[in-house]
């Protein structure tokens, strides 16, 4: 019953779409790749990371990669609304975190958008049959929320012509696993800001690069810091102009617009049925507050939902409009989803009770709830943390005064 | 489901933002609330008349406008967003779906058609612990020679002072839920009526008037009994998910005046040489605001969306978890609207007292977010049984 109102009044199209990604899921995640089931992720990038990129292969052949891509590039240019019913499908199957998100849902888009006939023929394909993965080098030590301010200088190498490449990148989801990295650099010394700044893209298996993984407060290490020292980037892998790069790496950021966010709440919602299911076995249940509790998380999941599809249809008005501003709902959403997330990890350790201090690898369902409830406390950080988001929406949403600068 | 506003949605919206900016600004709200709890008369008789909004959505068959329940939740929330002084909730909210419910589309138009027209003011006498089960009537109705007599308190009857038209629920003598209508117009001269007490309640939030009713054995004739049975009982919840909903768009309403107000007001006053509003306390407690009013816009709106096209029992939780963002939304916002004013915000003289006031008092009607949240939990998560 909670779950097939969100198919309410979809076109038939819609509605033959839905049921085939249902029934490839069910076939398909079988097997060997069983054991896939709800795993990977923000929180457990760690599970399977060879057996995921095999179901990435899989998913590949399945015709299930690069469907909102245009049809020129191999993709299958699918209506957004088909895009959206494809990502809540495979949450609701439970379907792995995907670990070709990166290549598919940021450079590859960029590429198609900013790249050179040369790029998009050597780089598109690997992205689109799950055999090349890529992670993204945007932050810093000194580039966290202030991301203009990336140090990593970028020198051209007169022996290639190409790029090379000494500094620091920090927080690199997913590096340890990946084939290729996208970095901002700034190429033109003693520049300051956005300008100044270049898109490069450089192989990681090379001897100017060193990746070490960064030990998350869960235990987990699904991010590293990645050092270059001379790394080469080729001529041919600079994505726009020198001194561009901040266009590029904003308009890479402009890419995600909420398409996949219907499939992340529908994890949150099996995240809140096994909370609810630890509640109804302990007895938490019917504690007259946790029980309050879950039914507020519950109405916000419902607020996430609509405001996911005020989202889609503002996109779609603003598109049409040739408008590129964010609506007020699309303002709010990152500091909404993270701040519930945040406080359903604290719910989940609340209905555990005392047992949520008692780590026992056996049982499987606590150990997720317990593992989402440390990596949510991540979630109001990355991708702009509350305090930027809060800027963001009262100087966009609010026409508020702007925050001061200091001097860099 | 339809997520954009149509032209003609964003044109009610548009036209009623305008027109209540004028007609229901904080001068009007407070001349009509100077002396107590109060009813602008001026402004009901405009949408009575000529703006046509009592008809907006009802059915075509009755004399509406035949539109939906989207529509007129947009209407709320702009009644919602001045305080406007008018009967509008209690009359086409929830004594309008009680009749519709009850009594049928048939059976119903006779009676929409007078307030569509303006020409009768109708309100329900919800039960007193704000549920929308009939468990809970506290008015009873024990046949008599030629109808029925009836006896019970309700302790809030919304903007019952001016009435024409009081919907009572009532239990008949073998327990069977039934639906009574008062005209109040036909018993004439009530004061002399002590069977039949209105007394005005004192409120702290003056913007809806409420009364107390008691009915101390009054003689009715049978054909003030309109329904009764599966049909009164349904018509009672009816009206209530219906009204809730609306009280919700109401809220939000409130909330983005409380925004408005504090944006303003943080953009002009001026202290350590800069405005307040360039102040991360203060412009992040602002933004907070604004996802809260946001949260509770896409609740109200998807509730809404999901009555008119999934109908009204399935948009039940929906309209429970609407009620919950609108109501934390609007305590919320009230709240910083008073601390971000600073020592002007606890004062009579400027607005978001009015805006604090009502948000406490709409926190506990129809049962307040303890009802909903019982709600979801009763057919929510709990419910969820696959592994």
């Amino acid at each position: 019953m909670m779950a097939n109102d969100v198919a309410n009044h979809e076109t038939t199209d819609e509605a033959a779409f839905r049921a085939e990604v249902a029934q490839w899921m069910a076939a398909s995640l079988t097997g060997e790749f069983a054991c896939l089931k709800h795993r990977g992720g923000p929180g457990d990038e760690d599970a399977h990371p060879a057996l995921r990129k095999a179901w990435e292969r899989r998913l590949a052949e399945g015709g299930w990669t690069g469907l909102g891509w245009p049809r020129a590039h191999g993709g299958r240019e699918l209506p957004v609304m088909q895009q959206v019913i494809f990502h809540e499908e495979y949450a609701r199957a439970g379907g792995p975190g995907r670990m070709g998100h990166i290549g598919e849902g940021l450079i590859g888009p960029t590429l198609i958008a900013f790249g050179t006939d040369d790029q998009k023929a050597r780089l598109l394909p690997g992205i689109l049959d799950g055999t090349t993965f890529w992670c993204q080098g945007y932050s810093e030590p000194g580039a966290g929320s202030d991301l203009a301010n990336v140090r990593t200088r970028a020198e051209r190498d007169p022996a290639t012509g190409g790029w090379r490449v000494s500094g620091q990148k920090v927080w690199t989801s997913l590096a340890h696993e990946s084939d290729w990295i996208f970095v901002l650099a700034r190429c033109e010394p003693g520049s300051q800001g956005s300008r100044g700044l270049i898109f490069l893209m450089l192989p990681l298996d090379q001897p100017g690069i060193e990746i070490r993984p960064i030990r998350q407060m869960g235990g987990g290490a699904e991010f590293n810091e990645v050092f270059f020292d001379g790394a080469l980037a080729a001529a041919a892998d600079v994505v726009g102009e020198p001194g561009d790069g901040w266009r590029i790496a904003m308009g890479l950021l402009g890419f995600e617009r909420g398409i996949s966010t219907l499939g992340q709440q529908m994890q949150f919602t099996h995240e809140l049925e096994w909370i609810a299911q630890a509640a109804r076995a302990n007895g938490a249940s019917r504690d007259a507050l946790l029980r309050q509790r879950i039914a507020r998380s519950w109405a916000g999941l419902r607020v996430m939902r609509y405001n996911a599809l005020r989202m889609l249809a503002g996109a779609a008005q603003a598109g049409a409009d040739g408008g590129t501003a964010l609506q007020r709902e699309a303002l709010i959403y990152k500091y909404y989803w993270s701040n519930w997330h945040r406080d359903l990890g604290q719910l989940a350790l609340d209905v555990l009770g005392p047992l949520a201090n008692v780590v026992d690898a056996a049982d499987a369902r606590r150990t997720r709830l317990q593992q989402m409830a440390l990596f949510s406390r991540a979630d109001t950080i990355y991708a702009g943390t509350n305090e930027i988001q809060l800027n963001i929406i009262a100087e966009r949403g609010l026409g508020m005064p702007r925050e001061a600068r200091g001097q860099s | 489901m339809e997520f954009s506003l149509s032209v003609e949605q964003q044109m009610i919206r548009d036209s009623a933002r305008d027109y209540l900016a004028v007609h229901s600004d904080s001068a009007a709200v407070r001349r009509a609330t100077e002396s107590g709890p109060a009813h602008d008369d001026a402004l009901w008789r405009a949408i009575a008349g000529e703006l046509g909004w009592c008809g907006i959505a009802l059915p075509e068959e009755a004399g509406g406008a035949g539109l939906g329940v989207p529509e007129l939740t947009l209407l709320q929330e702009q009644l919602g967003q001045r305080l406007a002084c008018v009967p509008f909730w209690s009359g086409l909210c929830l004594a309008a779906p009680a009749l519709q419910a009850s009594l049928g589309p048939a059976g119903s138009a006779p009676w929409l058609a007078r307030i569509a027209a303006g020409e009768a003011r109708a309100t329900l006498a919800l039960p007193e612990d704000g549920g929308y089960w009939f468990d809970c009537v506290g008015v009873h109705a024990d046949p008599a020679a030629d109808g029925f007599v009836l006896r019970g308190t309700v302790a809030q009857v919304f903007d019952a002072a001016g009435a024409d038209w009081l919907l009572v629920p009532a239990r008949l003598a073998d327990g069977a839920p039934a639906l009574f209508l008062l005209d109040l117009g036909d018993l004439g001269d009530l004061g002399a009526d002590t069977r039949l007490v209105l007394s005005p309640l004192d409120t702290l939030d003056r913007t809806r008037p409420l009364s107390a009713l008691r009915l101390d054995g009054l003689p009715v004739p049978s054909v003030a009994c309109l329904a009764r049975g599966e049909a009164a009982a349904q018509g009672l919840a009816h009206a209530w998910w219906h009204g809730a909903l609306m009280l919700a768009a109401e809220q939000l309403g409130a909330a983005q005046q409380c925004l408005d107000l504090t944006v303003a007001y943080a953009g002009e006053r001026i202290q350590f040489g800069r405005a307040i509003g360039s102040f991360q306390a203060v412009k992040h407690r602002c933004a907070q605001m604004m996802v809260a009013i946001e949260a509770a816009r896409s609740a109200v709106h998807g509730a809404a969306q999901a009555w008119a096209s999934a109908g009204a029992e399935a948009a039940r939780r929906d309209i429970a978890a609407a009620r919950v963002t609108a109501d934390d939304a609007l305590r919320f916002c009230a709240q910083e609207a008073i601390q971000l004013h600073g020592g002007v915000g606890f004062t009579w003289e400027y607005d978001p007292q009015l805006y604090f006031k009502r948000a406490q008092a709409a926190a506990h009607w129809l049962g307040g977010t303890a009802v909903a949240l019982a709600y979801i939990a009763a057919t929510g998560p709990d419910a969820w049984r696959e592994a």
